[in-house]
């Protein structure tokens, strides 16, 4: 399935027009001899990572490599034991205050969306503008139909979640994240639970966002998705960073047998 | 497939139909059929003819009871008894005014579109205890004081339901929680509330809280009886509700918090806006039959002296003025506590109903 998104999605010219603020100069993102345990399994070794502003990232790697609680580290939903990591300047430690800074910069889109089924798809949206930005609740509803209409389903809006196919709660989703206007995105496996025909609507709307600027960092599958918009791909496993390189160059000129290995199976089956 | 498509079978609306079909369908139904008949008929005429049909009930006194039905003057004429307690006649329009301002609050909530009713229902939750506070005891703006010794009947058992049960779920929730808490202090506090206060029976607690309390406060130091019965009834009964709250809690899937962190709600907000609104709605059942054990509960207050509505048809039931009237007092009161319980299952689940979102997991 890692060939179903292929050239034939590019993203749409219009929206390239936003400039991308490509900072070559500062990282967004500072990862340094990041590890985390769990009890005695040490699941993620040595990480570094800097990820520049605008910059888009592919990570991919076998089930249990570390993929997703690397990404889940970036926004301390997981704690990580030793070394650094720096998000926009502020170094993630037990301090919740500095926690609490860097979530609200961070969006984060999840593998089972996680929309709040009690609330509709608009509140779902304002929620954390209106709580937590303190946006006025009128300013925070036109912010959100506006991101609505972005994912392309406007007229959901007052449905609940539950109403909703897996596909439009995924663009949900994305659309809650960025209602709370977030410098970095990250996606943990977006399309991991989606049906077949619904994967598409859900990356089309992942490559519109990619070409406006947004600094992403997604954990996928999608090998096509990461040939169309990544900048960098980064290959995981066993809790380590195996390889990381300019997509055509992954794809056509791996130097590690890991991922060599790894590239084979997923894209010859 | 060239033939017409066949028709649905067709449905016999006929009653005589029906009832072949249903009722005697084979040797066996048949039979069963009869001896079911047989029984309702030799037991729900004669139970009908005692509470209605040969039921006594105009009259003035006692004397007036012939027929060989129910004595439900007995009733009618003790009933002002069985309401009100010993609070004396002249004031009891103060009691009326809160019977008044309970239904208002609270049979909005049964009409669909009935305008302001969460207003209502507000009112009912916060300003009702507070009317009653005021209204009920009087001693203030120039209310005369009505001893609570004085209190009986069913407002005494609505009053301490009804405290019981609006105090208990904020106290509950708290509970459910602190012992959910990461901070081990917070979670052995709320482990040893809860675990004390449900391992004691009922009878016990309000025993403690009769007898034995006062022994222990200091000189000076006094609650009213009816006080004292009221804060155990409630503590007992949030250890309860605690834990069904705590049910809810523990069925809320991991990624509705995460996706609340990950939005930067922190932990007040993450419990009060997402993870309560779901886990109380989950817990609806498991709330409303909490409610409707305490409304019943509250019955053991008789065994410290307290009268309600059972106390107080319990004490008039032996009166040599009337023949035995023992059973009309007692389905008397069953009807009573069917009708408020009911009333609350009955608002739980339009309740259900109308916070369904159509989200099963």
């Amino acid at each position: 399935m890692g060939n179903t998104m292929t050239e034939q999605t590019q993203a749409p010219e219009s929206l390239n027009s936003v400039p991308s603020q490509k900072d070559e100069s500062s990282a967004i993102i500072r990862v340094e001899g990041m590890n985390k345990w769990y009890g005695d399994f040490h699941v993620l070794k040595d990480l570094n990572l800097d990820v520049r502003h605008g910059e888009r990232i592919v990570i991919c790697g076998p089930s249990g490599s570390g993929k997703s609680t690397f990404i889940r580290c970036i926004n301390r939903l997981e704690e990580h034991q030793k070394g650094k990591i720096i998000v926009d300047n502020i170094e993630l430690t037990d301090d919740i205050r500095h926690i609490d800074t860097v979530r609200r910069e961070v969006g984060m889109v999840f593998q089972h969306f996680n929309l709040f089924p009690h609330l509709t798809v608009l509140e779902n949206c304002c929620l954390s503008p209106i709580w937590v930005r303190k946006t006025p609740r009128k300013e925070a509803e036109e912010a959100a139909m506006e991101y609505l209409t972005r994912v392309k389903i406007p007229d959901q809006a007052n449905k609940f979640p539950g109403q909703l196919s897996g596909g439009q709660q995924q663009r949900v989703a994305i659309a809650r994240a960025l209602c709370m206007k977030p410098k970095i995105m990250l996606f943990d496996e977006p399309t991991s639970a989606l049906d077949p025909e619904m994967i598409k609507e859900v990356l089309d709307v992942m490559i519109e966002l990619a070409g406006s600027g947004m600094t992403m960092i997604c954990v996928t599958h999608e090998m096509g998705f990461a040939k169309t918009v990544a900048d960098r791909v980064i290959f995981m496993d066993g809790g380590e960073i195996v390889e990381q390189a300019p997509p055509q160059e992954f794809f056509s000129n791996p130097r590690e047998p890991r991922t060599q290995k790894f590239l084979e199976q997923i894209l010859q089956h | 497939m060239t033939e017409p498509m066949m028709k649905p079978p067709k449905i016999a609306t006929s009653p005589v139909v029906w009832i072949r079909q249903n009722l005697f369908s084979s040797w066996y139904n048949s039979l069963l059929t009869l001896v079911v008949g047989y029984l309702v008929v030799t037991s729900v005429g004669p139970l009908f003819n005692w509470l209605f049909f040969d039921a006594t009930f105009l009259g003035d006194e006692p004397s007036d009871c012939t027929g060989t039905g129910a004595c439900w003057l007995f009733i009618s004429e003790r009933l002002n008894f069985f309401i009100y307690g010993f609070y004396p006649d002249d004031l009891q329009w103060r009691v009326d005014v809160m019977f008044g301002l309970l239904a208002l609050s609270f049979i909005p909530q049964f009409i669909e579109g009935f305008p302001g009713r969460k207003w209502f229902g507000l009112f009912g939750l916060t300003g009702l205890p507070v009317v009653g506070y005021f209204l009920v005891p009087g001693g203030y703006f120039g209310l005369e004081v009505v001893e609570s010794s004085k209190w009986g009947g069913l407002m005494l058992t609505l009053i301490l339901a009804y405290i019981g049960i609006i105090a208990s779920l904020p106290i509950g929730i708290v509970l459910a929680l602190g012992r959910r808490s990461e901070m081990p202090i917070i979670r052995g506090i709320c482990v040893v509330f809860i675990e004390v206060w449900r391992a004691v029976p009922l009878i016990t607690v309000l025993f403690m809280a009769s007898v034995m309390l006062p022994l222990f406060l200091p000189d000076g130091v006094n609650f009213e009886k009816l006080m004292r019965a009221l804060i155990g009834i409630t503590l007992w009964q949030s250890a309860y509700m605690a834990e069904v709250i705590r049910g809810g809690l523990q069925a809320i899937p991991r990624g509705q918090y995460e996706a609340a962190d990950a939005l930067g709600l922190g932990y007040w907000k993450k419990t009060g806006l997402i993870i309560l609104p779901q886990a109380l709605k989950m817990v609806i059942p498991g709330i409303v039959n909490t409610f409707i054990s305490l409304f019943k509960d509250t019955t053991l207050v008789l065994i410290i002296g307290l009268f309600d509505i059972l106390g107080t048809v319990q004490s008039t039931i032996t009166d040599p003025a009337w023949r035995s009237v023992a059973i009309e007092g007692y389905v008397f009161v069953a009807f009573c506590f069917w009708i408020f319980c009911f009333g609350i299952s009955r608002y739980s689940q339009n309740l259900e109903r109308k916070l369904d979102t159509g989200h099963k997991t």
